[in-house]
C-alpha cells in the first residue's frame, strides 16, 4: 500500500473527460514521475490531489486517510506540499521572511493569534529558517526581496519553503518549466540531494525527459486521462505503447 | 511597495548582525521601533507647546493648532487611522466602511454614559467591545470576497448603518438630531443630577473639559485633561500596532497581501487572519468613536457617512499605508487642513496681501481664495494627487527621501543607499 493511493478517479469538465478512471499508487520513499502529452490530464490529477479540484468519482487517500473534501491548507497540514509550475512565493517579502512563514505553519498550525509576540525574538523560528536557508544554499540572499531573484532561485526558495514544513509527500508541477539549462540542472541536482538526504516521497509532473529520467524511480504515463502504463524508467524508455503515445510523437516528427 | 521595505528596515540589520534571535529590548521592541515610540510619545505629550509656535494675537496665530478641540481630533483620528492601517496596510484589504465602526462605537459609548455612568473608562470599553462585535459580523460576511467586491460590501454595510441610524433606528440613535447627554438620563451607577445641571464626561471626577492654561510671555499654552487621556490611548494603540507589525501574526497578514495561494499551500488559512485583522481595526475605530464621545458627549449619524470612511482611507494613504507612523501623520495633516486652512477667509487673505498695490491684492486674493476657506478640499485633493503620483509611499516616503538626500549631501553615500533598499 503506497503513501498516496488514487483509485478510480474521474473528472469531467463539461463535455471533456479530463480524467477517466485513474489508478495510481505512489510507494513511500520513491520518486514517482507522471508524464504524458499535453492535455493528458496531469495537472488535473495534481489539482485533485491537493484539494483544488474535487474529482467526480473515485477516492484519493494519503497515508490511509481520504483527502477528498478537505481544503488545500488542511491537505497541506496532513503532510503534502506542492511546488507550482510558476514559483509561488511571497514576492513582497524578503527571502528570510518567506522561509519563516512555513516554519510558523509547521509549528503553529493553520491559525494562531500571536499578535503580541516578537517574530524576531522567536529563537526557534529564526534558527529554523536560517538553518533551512543554509540547507538551500541561500543564506547570503536572506535579505533580498523574493520577487527580485532569478527564476532558478525562486524555485529553490519555493522548494526550501515546502521542505521547511517537513512534508512526507512533495508534489512538483513541472519544476523546470521555463528555466534556462543551467537552472534546470541546478534544480535536478537539488532534487537529487533532497531525495538522498531526506525520507521523503516525491511525485513529479514533468515534460522534460532529461529531468524525468535523471530523477524518477517509477514512471506513470498518462494519455487522454487514463494511465497507459506504469513501470521503471528503463522499461518505459523502450515501451512500444509509450513511444506511440508520447515519446514517439516527439521523436518521430 | 517601497513602504513595505521601510517596515523591514529594522528587521534586516537585526538578522544580518546576528543569526540568533534578538532579545527583547525596550518594552519588547528593537532599537529603531523603541526610539520611534519614545519620539512619538514625547511629541504627543509636548503637543500643546509644539502646535502653538506663534504668539497669541499675532497675524500667524491662526495657524496655531494647539487648542484642545483640535489636538483631541489629531490623536483620536490618529487612532482611527492606525487601526485602519492594520487592515489595509498589512493585508491590502481596502475597507470603505470603517466609519460605521467608529459610529457604532460612539453610539455604544454615549449609551454607556446615559445608562451607566459619566465615567469615560466604562464608556470606552463598551465602545470597543460593541464595535468589535459589529466588525466581526461585517467582516465575516464581507471577507467572503476580496478586492473591489470586498470594498463594495463594506461600503454597503456602512451606508446601511448610516441609513438605519438616520431613520428607522431613531429610538436608539436619535435620528437626525443625534444623541446628547441629558440631566435626566438614568445613569444607574452615578447619583441623579439636579435639574438643569449639564452632564459632563469625567475620569473619576476629572472632567474631560478641564484645562490648565499657561501664559509664557505672549504665548498661551493649554493643557487639557481630555487631550491627555486621548493621547495616552493613542500611544497605547500605537505601541500595540507596532507589536502587531512585528509579530508572527503581522507577518501572516503581510503574507496574505503578498500571495494567498502560497499561503493556502503552506497550510495556513488566510480567512481567520484577515478576519482577526478586520476585527482589530474595527476595535481601533470603536476606541476612536468612544473617545470622540468622551470629548464632546454627542453623536450624530453623519459620523458614519461614506465620506467619513473615505477620509480614513485618505489619511492612511497620504501618510503611507503599511508604515508605522504614516497613518498618524496623515490623520494630523488632514485634520489640520480641515480645521486651519478652512478658517482662512477673504479678509485674512486681504490682510496677507496688503503689501501689494490694490489691483494686485485683488488678483492674488482671487487666485488663492478657491484653495482656502470652504475650498480647502481642493487643496487637499491636489496634495493627495501629488502624493499618490510622486510619493506612492506617502509622507513617510517623502521623509525618507529627504533624509537620504540630506545624508548624501554629507557625503555618506553608503548609509543613504542602505536606507533605500532596491525594489
Amino acid at each position: 500500500m503506497g503513501i498516496l493511493e488514487v483509485k478510480n478517479v474521474g473528472k469531467r469538465f463539461g463535455g471533456l473527460q479530463a480524467l477517466g478512471n485513474v489508478n495510481l499508487s505512489v510507494a513511500e520513499g520513491t520518486v514517482h514521475a507522471i508524464i504524458g502529452p499535453n492535455g493528458a490530464g496531469k495537472s488535473t490529477l495534481l489539482n485533485c490531489l491537493v484539494g483544488k479540484l474535487i474529482p467526480d468519482t473515485g477516492s484519493v487517500s494519503f497515508e490511509g486517510q481520504s483527502v477528498l473534501g478537505r481544503k488545500p491548507h488542511e491537505i497541506n497540514q496532513m503532510g503534502i506540499s506542492r511546488v507550482f509550475q510558476t514559483p509561488e512565493i511571497f514576492g513582497d517579502l524578503t527571502v528570510m521572511e518567506n522561509m519563516m512563514i512555513p516554519c510558523l505553519a509547521k509549528r503553529d498550525g493553520a491559525f494562531a493569534l500571536h499578535g503580541y509576540k516578537s517574530l524576531l525574538g522567536d529563537a526557534e523560528i529564526v534558527d529554523r529558517a536560517e538553518h533551512m536557508l543554509e540547507d538551500m544554499n541561500m543564506a547570503d540572499k536572506r535579505h533580498m526581496h523574493a520577487a527580485s531573484m532569478s527564476r532558478g532561485d525562486k524555485r529553490r526558495l519555493e522548494i526550501g519553503m515546502c521542505l521547511a514544513q517537513e512534508p512526507r509527500l512533495l508534489l512538483l508541477d513541472e519544476p523546470t518549466a521555463g528555466m534556462a539549462r543551467a537552472d534546470t540542472n541546478n534544480t535536478i541536482e537539488l532534487l537529487q540531494q533532497i531525495k538522498e538526504s531526506r525520507p521523503i516521497t516525491i511525485a513529479i509532473i514533468e515534460h522534460d525527459m532529461h529531468v524525468v529520467f535523471s530523477l524518477s524511480e517509477r514512471i506513470t504515463v498518462l494519455a487522454q486521462g487514463t494511465p497507459l502504463v506504469e513501470d521503471t524508467p528503463d522499461n518505459i524508455k523502450g515501451h512500444p505503447k509509450v513511444r506511440e503515445a508520447y515519446l514517439g510523437e516527439s521523436s518521430g516528427h | 511597495m517601497t513602504d513595505q521595505t521601510s517596515n523591514t528596515g529594522a528587521v534586516r540589520p537585526a538578522t544580518s548582525a546576528a543569526p540568533k534571535a534578538k532579545s527583547a529590548g525596550f518594552l519588547g521592541l528593537t532599537g529603531k521601533d523603541a526610539s520611534l515610540v519614545v519620539l512619538v510619545a514625547v511629541l504627543t505629550l509636548l503637543a500643546p507647546f509644539i502646535l502653538n509656535p506663534f504668539p497669541e494675537g499675532s497675524a500667524m496665530a491662526q495657524f496655531n493648532a494647539g487648542y484642545p478641540d483640535l489636538m483631541q481630533r489629531f490623536v483620536i483620528f490618529g487612532i482611527f487611522a492606525i487601526g485602519f492601517n492594520i487592515l489595509f496596510g498589512l493585508t491590502g484589504y481596502l475597507s470603505f466602511g470603517h466609519a460605521a465602526f467608529l459610529g457604532v462605537g460612539s453610539y455604544a459609548g454615549i449609551w454607556s454614559m446615559k445608562l451607566l455612568t459619566l465615567n469615560v473608562i466604562p464608556s470606552i470599553i463598551v465602545s470597543v467591545a460593541v464595535a468589535g462585535l459589529f466588525s466581526l459580523l461585517v467582516g465575516w460576511i464581507s471577507l467572503r470576497r476580496s478586492g473591489i467586491y470586498f470594498s463594495i460590501l463594506t461600503l454597503a454595510f456602512a451606508m446601511m448603518s448610516f441609513a438605519l441610524a438616520y431613520s428607522v433606528l431613531t429610538p436608539i440613535t436619535g435620528g437626525e438630531t443625534g444623541l446628547q447627554l441629558k440631566y435626566f438620563d438614568p445613569r444607574i451607577l452615578d447619583g441623579a443630577l439636579a435639574q438643569g445641571e449639564t452632564p459632563r464626561a469625567n475620569l473619576f471626577g476629572l472632567e474631560m473639559g478641564a484645562s490648565y492654561e499657561m501664559q509664557v510671555g505672549a504665548w498661551l499654552f493649554t493643557f487639557n485633561a481630555g487631550y491627555y487621556i486621548a493621547a495616552i490611548a493613542m500611544l497605547v494603540a500605537f505601541y500595540l500596532s507596532i507589536r502587531i507589525f512585528r509579530s508572527p501574526f503581522g507577518m501572516m497578514l503581510r503574507a496574505v497581501k503578498s500571495n494567498q495561494n502560497r499561503l493556502n499551500y503552506t497550510g495556513i488559512s488566510p480567512k481567520p487572519y484577515t478576519l482577526a485583522a478586520f476585527v482589530i481595526s474595527g476595535m481601533y475605530a470603536g476606541l476612536a468613536g468612544g473617545l470622540l464621545v468622551a470629548m464632546d458627549t454627542q453623536v450624530g449619524a453623519e459620523r458614519m457617512f461614506w465620506t467619513a470612511s473615505g477620509e480614513v482611507v485618505l489619511m492612511t494613504i497620504l501618510g503611507g499605508a503599511g508604515t508605522l507612523i504614516g497613518p498618524v501623520l496623515g490623520a494630523g495633516f488632514i485634520k489640520y487642513m480641515e480645521n486651519i486652512v478652512s478658517t482662512i477667509n477673504k479678509t485674512t487673505l486681504e490682510g496677507w496681501f496688503a503689501f501689494a498695490p490694490d489691483w494686485l491684492t485683488d488678483v492674488l486674493v482671487t487666485i488663492v481664495y478657491p484653495f482656502v476657506g470652504k475650498g480647502w478640499h481642493l487643496t487637499l485633493g491636489i496634495l493627495f494627487m501629488a502624493v499618490v503620483i510622486f510619493l506612492p509611499g506617502g509622507l513617510v516616503q517623502g521623509g525618507q527621501k529627504l533624509a537620504s538626500m540630506f545624508r548624501r549631501k554629507k557625503g555618506d553615500d553608503a548609509a543613504a543607499s542602505q536606507s533605500q533598499p532596491g525594489e
